[in-house]
């Protein structure tokens, strides 16, 4: 039979079971099993009506179950237990294997770097996207333009910016933009200005600005008043934030130093560390008109009575944004971070396609798919699947959390 | 709220533009590949996409008149005539041709009105700027004419024939009908299982009352995030020893239990907005919870049940790794147009015609779908984000 028939009859055997289950079933509880007539009339409804629920929601519990409750379990016990050995209890054995990896560790922190960069920069885009959207009357079709990327695959991504980073030896012609802007620097004054002068203001206000919220969070500390996890908590971001503006400065300096090859054309996916920001980019122009759809309707929802005093106050336009409308939607930022968080720690796609790892640009998920693939070796890639599961589970909790107390 | 007052901002030129600069910018990168689906090979890596859209110096190759067009003058034969009025394809006739050459060593050896040296010094050529030429020989002719390469600004052309080739060659390394097939074959079942079954559940969690409720929506949001990396081996090897392998059934179930978390959460959000009201008067008038379902809370959740139906078409049809693992066999009979194109990648990465045209193909669809469903994806989005 042709696929395409088998999907079609799948379609109808699939739909039609789905809904003839429910629908038999339902018919099956009312006139056969408890029927609504009778001696018992009033307590069989009432019987029916406690089983109900459990028809309705048979089928769904089954698959959440079996695909993704049974699967947790399932991989904790492979990453602990080895195939080769009759699938004995080995107890920690494939995570130190894993450990001793140089390539897990180059996939842990490129992971890190990707979740960093890519939720702050598709966000602060976002932001930017939807500020300047709504003030403009063309803006829906700008928004849905930047937002278009969200329909494309990783992998078609992927294909679209290949041909971006395509370099050709030089002496030809190139075909990648990325390229063919590069060749037309060569360490004149235009050169310094863009390559330069430009990195440094941007990295000096990233820095600035993750130092100065690395502040925010620390100032409480000092004054003291939370209890000590909440401390410990802020204690800790806010270390991490200032290591992270050190790192910044500290690229400044090497960007100062560094003589860039001009008139060279790179092979910019093969440039070890840069690389990673070069697939990064897929990611930032994907997910940035995700951000930027909600972040407008969040801004559209700030009271405009706010904003109006703020005018009459005499706040200036960045004022007002910073001051004002970032602090109300601030709710809405870190749901927008969470959830790219939660793309980064699984994307894989980008990396396989593009470099396949190479290159030192391996991450967590891509890493996995080798193992359990490639190496077929079931214990290290569930081990790294655990790992995964770790990073993500504080993001679970706390949305666990969030939905248990929105429905009290 | 910018302009209280009548006092519009100062900013607001300065706010166009950055947006016509970044809308540029998140565009060129499509518009790069959509542009070099419609080009040749040899006029992707002659030059950039950007400059196909305008007019260009180029380098064509054309041919004269053969011995069947030779005359006789005296001790020499002549061919004369206009190359690109002879030629079956290439330049219209009309254009102005500013060098020629007639090795492929020298392209643009010679301007038009000069006369052509050859190595055997038995030859000569000369042409125009029209193209008419005067080509002769002190010996007989060959059959096959004199090359010449001629240099002119052509203005932009485009080709269908990458499309023909990817769609309808049956070239099976190029082809990406089947893949397509097979792409709609995963999506479409893909998308509507799990709608079915998430509705019932989103209602019973919505509008029954029953014990462990409040646990089971919590379980929901729990597993909305879990990764499906972790499904991979405890589903594959379940789907082997349960005799359903690798193919359509598996990958069917997998998207559906890897959906279902988003469409149950989705529409039970949707559905409990609902109004109480409606509910209980057809209540009252002795509805069942199956008809109050099915004639009133399926059609009044449209808008839901659609934004879920593009997110979840959407995600299966630009899915990779659910279909490498659950999908594809070693035959690769069954192989998706995302899987197919990774493989492009490999075999003819540096095939830009096949892979652009290859890629848009695959993406072409859920643009389409985008565009025309957008209200209902951002609906969904927000939905599904902000509380």
């Amino acid at each position: 039979m042709s696929p395409a028939l088998l999907g079609l009859v799948t379609i109808v055997v699939g739909v039609g079971g789905c809904l003839g289950y429910f629908y038999l079933s339902n018919l099956f509880l009312d006139k056969v099993l408890f029927p609504a007539r009778g001696p018992n009339a009033g307590r069989n409804i009432n019987r029916a009506n406690m089983v109900r629920p459990w028809l309705f929601l048979g089928p769904a519990i089954v698959a959440l179950g079996l695909y993704l409750g049974y699967p947790v379990f399932e991989t904790l016990r492979l990453s602990l237990t080895d195939r080769t050995q009759d699938d004995a209890f080995v107890g920690l054995a494939n995570y130190q294997q894993m450990f001793a990896e140089p390539k897990f560790w180059e996939a842990m922190r490129n992971n890190m770097l990707w979740l960093i960069v890519v939720p702050a920069a598709s966000t602060a885009f976002g932001l930017l996207a939807a500020q300047l959207t709504d003030r403009i009357k063309w803006g829906s079709i700008a928004k849905s333009l930047i937002f278009m990327p969200m329909a494309i695959s990783f992998v078609g991504a992927s294909v679209i910016f290949k041909l971006v980073y395509d370099a050709r030896p030089a002496g030809n012609e190139q075909i990648g933009i990325l390229n063919a802007v590069w060749m037309q620097f060569d360490g004149g004054f235009g050169s310094i200005l863009f390559l330069k002068v430009a990195p440094i203001l941007i990295l000096a206000a990233f820095a600035a600005i993750v130092a100065y919220v690395g502040w925010l969070l620390l100032r409480p500390v000092l004054n003291g008043k939370d209890n000590i996890i909440l401390k410990a908590l802020r204690a800790t971001s806010g270390l991490v934030s200032l290591y992270i503006a050190v790192i910044a400065l500290r690229n400044i300096f090497d960007i100062i130093g560094m003589d860039f090859p001009y008139g060279q054309p790179q092979t910019w996916l093969t440039l070890p560390f840069y690389n990673n920001f070069f697939l990064m980019v897929v990611l930032i122009w994907i997910q940035t008109g995700f951000a930027m759809v909600i972040l407008s309707a969040a801004l559209r929802g700030i009271p405009e009575e706010t904003v109006e005093a703020a005018i009459v106050d005499g706040a200036n336009p960045f004022q007002i944004f910073f001051k004002i409308k970032v602090p109300q939607i601030m709710p809405t930022i870190v749901v927008v971070w969470t959830t790219i968080t939660l793309v980064v720690l699984k994307v894989f796609d980008i990396v396989f396609a593009m470099t396949n790892g190479q290159w030192e640009t391996q991450v967590l998920a891509n890493y996995m798919y080798d193992k359990l693939f490639r190496a077929n070796d079931w214990g290290v890639g569930s081990a790294s699947a655990i790992i995964i599961m770790l990073l993500v589970s504080p993001i679970l909790i706390w949305n666990v959390v969030q939905a248990r107390k929105e429905m009290r | 709220m910018d302009n209280i007052a009548g006092r519009k901002s100062g900013l607001s030129w300065a706010v166009n533009l950055s947006v016509v600069l970044l809308v540029a910018l998140w565009l060129f990168p499509t518009v790069g590949l959509l542009v070099s689906s419609f080009r040749t090979a040899d006029q992707i890596s002659a030059s950039g996409w950007w400059k196909a859209l305008f007019p260009s110096e180029q380098v064509v190759q054309l041919r004269t008149g053969g011995a069947e067009a030779a005359t006789q003058e005296g001790d020499l034969w002549v061919v004369e005539g206009n190359l690109l009025e002879e030629a079956e394809e290439g330049p219209e006739p009309g254009t102005e041709i500013t060098r020629f050459g007639v090795s492929s060593k020298a392209v643009d050896a010679y301007a038009v009105g000069e006369v052509a040296s050859f190595t055997k010094d038995t030859k000569t050529f000369t042409m125009d700027a029209a193209g008419n030429y005067r080509f002769t020989s002190t010996k007989e002719l060959k059959k096959r004419g004199q090359r010449v390469f001629i240099t002119a600004t052509l203005p932009p052309e485009f080709t269908l024939a990458n499309y023909d080739q990817v769609l309808f060659s049956g070239n099976s390394n190029d082809s990406m009908a089947k893949a397509f097939l097979n792409t709609l074959t995963v999506t479409i079942p893909a998308t509507i299982i799990p709608i079915v079954i998430a509705a019932f559940a989103a209602y019973a969690l919505a509008w029954m009352e029953f014990p462990g409720r409040a646990l089971l929506i919590a379980a929901v949001v729990g597993l909305l995030v879990v990764p499906l990396q972790l499904a991979l081996i405890p589903l594959l090897k379940l789907h082997l020893n349960i005799g359903i392998g690798k193919g359509y059934l598996g990958v069917w179930l997998a998207h559906t239990g890897f959906g279902l978390p988003l469409a149950i959460y989705l529409l039970r959000n949707y559905m409990s907005g609902l109004p109480r009201d409606i509910i209980e008067n057809a209540k009252v008038d002795g509805a069942t919870d199956f008809q109050i379902f099915t004639k009133i809370i399926l059609p009044l959740s449209f808008p839901a049940l659609a934004s879920f139906a593009i997110f979840q078409f959407l995600w299966t049809w630009n899915d990779l790794l659910v279909a490498k693992v659950f999908l594809i066999d070693s035959t690769g009979n069954t192989t998706v147009m995302t899987n197919q194109i990774v493989e492009l990648l490999g075999t003819r990465g540096g095939n830009w015609e096949i892979l652009a045209t290859a890629a848009f193909v695959s993406i072409s669809v859920p643009l389409l779908v985008f565009f025309a469903m957008q209200r209902y994806l951002v609906r969904g989005l927000l939905a599904g984000s902000v509380k």
